[in-house]
């Protein structure tokens, strides 16, 4: 959607991520990442499994473990939200930027109604106490699409879509600008996942709320989203207009990735796996990560790592091909 | 070897299963009637050798208890399940142990369905040591290398002493399909083989059943994902609380589809191509419990082009007039003039 300002709401900047290991060596979780959103926009961060999406995610809330390290700069409204520390973010955490958990539908309290687990949130955070409470609680269900007589019910009586709607109404509580969905359609059904995706288009319209979608599934962002960047390996190895990607991709992991995607449009064509599995990362990758898996991986890509370089409008790539001619 | 080749290998007819939902003391005591949930109400479906059915639906359409009655894990209440001629709804345990061979299963989860102890030797071996089959140790053996080369774990020594933890997802399930296929079934039943695994190994893993399709294997694949259905399947059978709404060869369900349920279904599936976005049509609400089934079309509460009839009518499943042959969809509104204007109950009460 066209976005009213330019001026990036959210701009994360070389972020790193280290996490320690058990015998003393160190994984590279996130390798330099890098993105900016302004509001309303809807940006998509793909790849597989273990690529680092999740852990950007985290790393952007301040919410990893204490066995993590973290460098680089998370700019909200140009402050670095990174750089003080737990006193640095907690004013933003779920004030400014929120974010819904990988199953979150099934991590809610079993024991507390979904109102009261609500309410909850509200007064911990100040923002409203009591009836008023009460009151805004209901407003969320609604804006979520629950009709507020069901803020009694308890999560074991709601269908998994409306215990993932509750679970976004939490997460908008205190009307965040930011809201990042970590697999938000995931274990849900097709109509119910169309839901979903319908209820965050509209907040994004109707609240100017910045999305940050994480999946592994490229069709749903292609539903959702206006960019995508593609992580491999702890990178951003392609990022760009979500048709420019699926038209012209500028990196062989994106054209593979969609490639891999049954499509209804495209049911006679061959879907084609990716051989092999991503490099770990607690060990130093020579050349490019992606190489082993490459089906145009040339002399280059074993020696010498591609840096993220512009191909086009707002479109950007780490890929050798872009550059030079394979001899 | 192979049957006649009109007659088809497994034959599905009006069956139903029903679980009796527990009254509790009190209820028994009070004579409240017994209540159960249908999940399975008059469904009929056959298959061929060389074919894969998906069988696809949202949770809760009773896609999952077919398959558990094709596989005699549950009993149902009628309706018959003809293998080769046979049917094996009356059959006890005894009688049906040679037959389970020839029926195998592979289930969602590769991360749960496999021993954690066993390597995979033993995973894959396991079977023909239960059907007591395979003959001396080193045939054995043999048989669990062959398996494993026909769902492309090969070199086979490479992985025969691994253990499932040090497998990868779609490693996993190749060797939880070898484990099916080493007691050389004529049946397959996947259910939602490749949901959980990362979508750069699902095209390899859906690779190889299609590879086994082509050498004759049948496969009632279970899923809710429309496009691998199109993409790997002969024929769709989409099921909508507990029955078959529309059924024929996967091209034309996917292009040219008859039932409201199947339309909208389609046109919520996200698409790879942004310019491809559709404008979905969202349907209300979610599949209703299959303790309660409506009157009439079961799927009418949340049909967007209901009318009047369609709360007292159950229509059959019946070969539309703008369907191919084999085609077929339940709906009363079928072959009717769609320019005619019809009074919808539903678009004046949204929800």
């Amino acid at each position: 959607m066209s976005a009213a300002s330019t001026e990036p709401l959210l701009q994360v900047d070389d972020l790193h991520v280290w996490f320690d290991l058990e015998d003393g060596g160190e994984l590279h979780a996130v390798q330099g990442v890098n993105f900016a959103l302004v509001p309303g926009e809807r940006l998509g961060l793909v790849g597989e499994s273990g690529c680092g999406k999740t852990t950007t995610a985290l790393a952007i809330m301040g919410l990893l473990p204490s066995s993590a390290s973290v460098a680089g700069r998370v700019l909200l409204d140009g402050e670095d939200i990174l750089a003080g520390g737990e006193a640095a973010i907690r004013p933003h955490r779920w004030v400014d930027v929120a974010i819904v958990f990988q199953g979150a539908m099934n991590s809610l309290n079993p024991v507390r109604t979904i109102g009261h687990q609500i309410v909850e949130a509200l007064e911990l955070h100040q923002r409203a106490s009591g009836k008023s409470a009460q009151a805004r609680t209901a407003e969320l269900l609604e804006s979520v699409g629950i009709p507020a007589g069901r803020a009694s019910r308890y999560p074991h009586e709601l269908s998994g879509g409306m215990r993932q709607r509750a679970a976004i109404a939490m997460a908008l509580s205190c009307n965040p600008r930011v809201l990042i969905a970590d697999e938000p359609t995931t274990a849900l059904d097709v109509m119910v996942q169309a839901q979903i995706l319908e209820l965050l288009d509209g907040l994004c319209r109707d609240f100017e709320l910045a999305l940050v979608l994480v999946t592994h599934d490229l069709p749903v962002v292609a539903q959702l989203c206006d960019r995508c960047a593609v992580m491999y390996a702890g990178e951003i190895v392609e990022r760009g207009p979500l048709d420019t990607l699926y038209h012209a991709p500028g990196h062989p992991y994106t054209r593979m990735l969609f490639a891999a995607s049954p499509d209804l449009g495209a049911h006679d064509e061959p879907v084609l796996s990716i051989p092999g599995a991503p490099p770990r990362l607690d060990r130093l990758i020579e050349g490019c990560p992606f190489r082993p898996r490459c089906d145009s991986a040339f002399e280059v890509c074993a020696v010498q790592p591609p840096d993220l370089l512009p191909v086009g409008e707002g479109h950007d790539a780490a890929c050798h091909l872009n550059t030079r001619v394979p001899a | 070897m192979s049957t006649n080749g009109a007659s088809p290998l497994l034959e599905v007819e009006d069956l139903v299963v029903r679980y009796p939902i527990a009254r509790g003391l009190v209820g028994s005591a009070g004579r409240r009637p017994q209540r159960n949930v249908h999940a399975v109400e008059g469904v009929s479906l056959s298959l061929q050798r060389g074919e894969m059915l998906a069988l696809v639906g949202e949770s809760g359409c009773g896609k999952t208890t077919t398959a558990q009655a094709v596989l005699r894990l549950v009993d149902p209440v009628s309706g018959s399940v003809r293998f080769d001629g046979q049917d094996l709804v009356p059959l006890g345990p005894r009688e049906l142990r040679p037959i389970r061979r020839r029926i195998q299963v592979v289930y969602q989860d590769p991360y749960e369905s496999l021993d954690p102890r066993f390597r995979v030797r033993g995973v894959v071996e396991e079977p023909l040591l239960i059907h007591r089959l395979g003959g001396s140790k080193s045939e054995r053996a043999e048989r669990v290398r062959e398996a494993l080369r026909r769902v492309e774990l090969s070199p086979p020594e490479l992985y025969l002493d691994r253990y499932p933890h040090e497998l990868s997802g779609g490693q996993r399930q190749r060797v939880a399909i070898a484990a099916a296929l080493v007691l050389e079934p004529d049946v397959l039943v996947a259910d939602e083989p490749v949901s959980m695994l990362d979508v750069s190994v699902r095209a390899g893993v859906l690779n190889v059943l299609d590879g086994l399709r082509e050498q004759g294997l049948a496969i009632l694949m279970i899923t809710h994902d429309l496009s691998t259905a199109a993409r790997f399947a002969q024929r769709i059978a989409v099921m909508y609380l507990g029955r078959i709404v529309e059924e024929g060869p996967a091209a034309a369900v996917v292009m040219n589809p008859q039932h409201p349920y199947t339309k909208a279904l389609l046109s919520v599936v996200p698409r790879r191509d942004p310019r491809d976005r559709q404008q979905p049509q969202i349907l209300k609400g979610e599949t209703p419990d299959a303790v309660a089934i409506p009157t009439g079309c079961r799927f009418h509460p949340r049909c967007p082009v209901a009318i009047e009839r369609c709360a007292h009518e159950d229509p059959a499943l019946t070969r539309p007039a703008t369907a191919e042959a084999k085609h077929r969809a339940a709906c009363l509104l079928l072959g009717s003039d769609p320019v005619v204007q019809q009074v919808s109950v539903n678009q004046s009460s949204p929800g």
